[in-house]
């Protein structure tokens, strides 16, 4: 009895799978929530016209959960076919574990350089596992409005930059700068990570982290802590139980004139603004000081390793490695800066504002996503907490440092 | 010879369903828990390292500065509930039983409503209407003329775990009322009229009378809330995130158990401290339950009418 129904549910199970055998169906894991429509729209029916017989399906987590979520169905074996990477060690230990596929044999990867390869690469740069996507820039994106009816210029220097701050309190009108600390992530990575590289000289510093010859408690890795304490007295009433939607609509309301921003705003801010937008790179100490920018290599596409569908999920990878890809990707989400090493022209002038600072600053990545995350207690979460101490004033930057260079002492051992 | 008593099939038949399912659910997954707390990774292998897990989450100074803290806010938390929480539920269940009050129906369902609510419901609307920005609250406080005693509660340290337990109380309320109008209303007529016979009325024969004969009800709440309480993660996660801010003053047992286990952002999850974490919530729970159950149920005077 139990083996006739046994069999009729198995031979039920095969016939369902016959009817669909036709089409393979991919799936993509995600965080990048806000571009389900620019995924569904625009990029798969692309894909799906060149590849009859391939569908598409977008799915993605709520960003702040996608790691957590991505590693659970990893383990259990009922992740998608297609990963989204994290840059740098997330994604490594994904590869490490073997829930990556290497993808280094790929054709397309030919499209890119090794430092756009390089945030997901093993530390010898022998395997790669993820197809680089996209870059993220930093900066402050402003209220062009604003600034023209205060008479403001835009700020170059750290001491024009607090000066304008101070005439937008002056006035009234505006808060000066939308930022809160409830998310925590904004103050280390809008905050700590986007004014950093002018202190720590970029690359400079960040590598010399690594290798253990600058410390955390240096003067040029606390003072981005102590301009973030002076940001305190800018931002608005009860910024402590502001959130990060909060500060989008805030500006986006023109309520704020300032917002320290991550390029991946554009796109939402042309939606919502009905003002006119700029942005400048963080400000540098004094005028003609070389300026460096947070250019960060975010966003990446892996194979999983136990996907059935790996051919045609190798098909959509070399689709997304090509020019093609770039150009579509770069224009509809402006703000995510193509890697591909073929140049892609982009129509949005807020995000050739942003681009164009890779011309005359120095680039460098977020300072605590290589290899110093690795550990127990985790930098980069530590930093999130550091950053917004400070900002709240509960924690005076020369302890936050000592706290995050105490933590990554606990365990890196070039820092020990 | 008495002919052997039959097999009494029905226990065992009657049981099986509830047994099947909790040790397929609950039980298995209980020591499956236990167990994976006394192994750690070597590499890619999993190995047994015995108490090594508990070493060092009572031993390195920063595991248990994280630990310490999460079960000292945790019984915070938990006090707000008992002294907040509890003796409201109380006072509503007694004015609800109170034959003179009318539209009861409609208060006993308007504040048992946001039990059933969920807790992503419970917490965007409250932090929508605390918002400093968009709030209500700061506009009716402003309507009184007391706007300066507004504060971004969340995002204070030294609130924001308060005001959320007082969300938490907001919403669970409705069940110590609940239980202990069922316990008031058990109470025979006839008892209430000797009182009332005997010269006691209002408060004085709430406080001889009805009060000691709800006590085992009121009992039952408490470990109910201390189980609840222990347990709470949701609350916490859907209003101030894993990381529980404003610097860890919101971090509870649970959300420490969050962050290890599955990881957050670029921490990687730990699934054997996870385990060693979720193993001493355990525990606490057991001592906690046990304290009453030994401690104070077998003392509780019960009345038989």
């Amino acid at each position: 009895m139990t083996k006739t129904f046994r069999f009729a549910l198995l031979a039920s199970t095969l016939l369902g799978g016959a009817a669909s055998a036709q089409d393979v169906t991919l799936t993509i894991e995600s965080w990048r929530n806000d571009d389900l429509t620019i995924w569904q729209d625009t990029l798969i029916p692309a894909f799906e016209a060149q590849n009859p017989g391939i569908k598409v399906v977008f799915a993605p987590t709520a960003p702040a959960e996608y790691n957590a979520a991505l590693n659970s169905k990893l383990a259990a074996g009922s992740a998608g076919d297609l990963i989204t990477c994290r840059p740098f060690d997330a994604s490594l230990e994904l590869y490490n574990q073997g829930h990556l596929a290497d993808l280094t044999n790929l054709a397309s990867m030919a499209n890119f350089s090794p430092v756009a390869k390089s945030a997901w690469q093993t530390d010898d740069g022998a395997a790669t596992f993820c197809v680089p996507m996209a870059s993220v820039i930093h900066g402050f994106i402003y209220n062009k409005d604003a600034f023209d009816a205060l008479g403001l210029a835009v700020p170059t220097t750290n001491a024009e930059f607090y000066a304008a701050l101070d005439a937008i309190k002056a006035d009234g009108t505006y808060i000066p700068m939308a930022m809160g600390t409830n998310d925590q992530w904004e103050a280390a990575t809008m905050g700590y990570n986007n004014i950093g590289p002018n202190y720590w000289k970029g690359e400079e510093g960040r590598l010399a982290l690594i290798k253990g010859e600058q410390k955390l408690t240096d003067p040029a890795w606390v003072a981005p802590f102590e301009e973030l304490a002076r940001w305190k007295d800018y931002l608005g009433d009860g910024f402590e139980a502001q959130t990060y939607p909060d500060s989008q609509n805030l500006f986006t309301l023109g309520r704020a004139a300032i917002y320290p921003a991550g390029s991946w705003e554009i796109a939402g801010f042309n939606a919502q603004a009905t003002f006119a937008m700029g942005a400048f790179p963080p400000p540098v100490a004094a005028a003609g000081d070389t300026c460096y920018i947070s250019d960060h290599t975010d966003i990446a596409i892996g194979l999983n390793a136990k996907s059935p569908n790996a051919e045609a999920a190798t098909k959509f990878l070399e689709w997304v490695g090509s020019a093609e890809f770039a150009t579509m990707y770069a224009n509809a989400l402006p703000g995510f800066f193509s890697l591909n090493s073929t140049p892609v022209e982009m129509q949005d002038p807020l995000a050739q504002e942003f681009v164009s600072w890779r011309g005359k600053c120095q680039s460098t990545i977020r300072s605590t996503y290589q290899i110093l995350s690795r550990g127990t207690p985790n930098l980069e979460n530590e930093t999130w907490n550091a950053s917004a101490n400070v900002i709240r004033g509960s924690e005076t930057p020369a302890d936050a440092a000592k706290r995050l260079q105490d933590g990554l002492a606990s365990w890196y051992d070039p820092q020990k | 010879m008495a002919a052997r008593k039959p097999v009494r099939w029905h226990i065992g038949v009657f049981l099986a369903p509830a047994v099947l399912v909790y040790t397929a659910i609950m039980i298995i997954p209980l020591f499956g828990t236990l167990n994976l707390s006394l192994y750690n990774l070597d590499g890619q292998n999993r190995i047994f390292v015995g108490l090594a897990n508990f070493v060092t989450l009572f031993g390195d100074p920063r595991w248990s500065g994280a630990f310490w803290n999460a079960l000292y806010n945790n019984f915070w938390f938990f006090l707000i509930h008992m002294i907040v929480q509890n003796p409201i539920g109380i006072l509503l269940a007694a004015l609800l039983s109170s034959p003179k009050l009318r539209m009861s129906a409609f208060y006993r369902t308007a504040i048992f409503i946001p039990t059933i609510l969920s807790f992503v419901i419970v917490g965007f609307v409250w932090k929508l209407i605390l918002s400093p920005i968009w709030g209500i609250a700061p506009g009716m406080l402003d309507a009184v003329g007391l706007k300066a005693l507004f504060a971004p509660w969340l995002g204070k340290e030294e609130y924001a775990l308060t005001t959320l337990a007082l969300i938490s109380v907001w919403q669970f309320v409705g069940i110590p009322m609940m239980l202990i109008y069922a316990a008031l209303l058990s109470i025979p007529d006839d008892v209430i009229e000797a009182a009332e016979m005997d010269g006691l009325g209002g408060w004085a024969q709430f406080w001889k009378i009805k009060l000691p004969l709800i006590l085992p009800s009121i009992g039952i709440i408490s470990i109910l809330t201390f189980v609840g309480n222990f347990n709470a993660f949701d609350l916490i996660y859907v209003a101030q995130g894993a990381l529980a801010g404003p610097d860890f003053s919101t971090d509870i047992l649970g959300t420490f158990l969050y962050r290890t286990f599955f990881g957050f952002q670029l921490q990687l999850g730990d699934p054997h401290m996870g385990a060693a974490i979720a193993t001493a919530m355990f525990g606490i729970i057991l001592v906690g339950v046990c304290l009453y159950l030994f401690g104070i149920q077998t003392r509780l005077r019960r009345y038989q009418f």
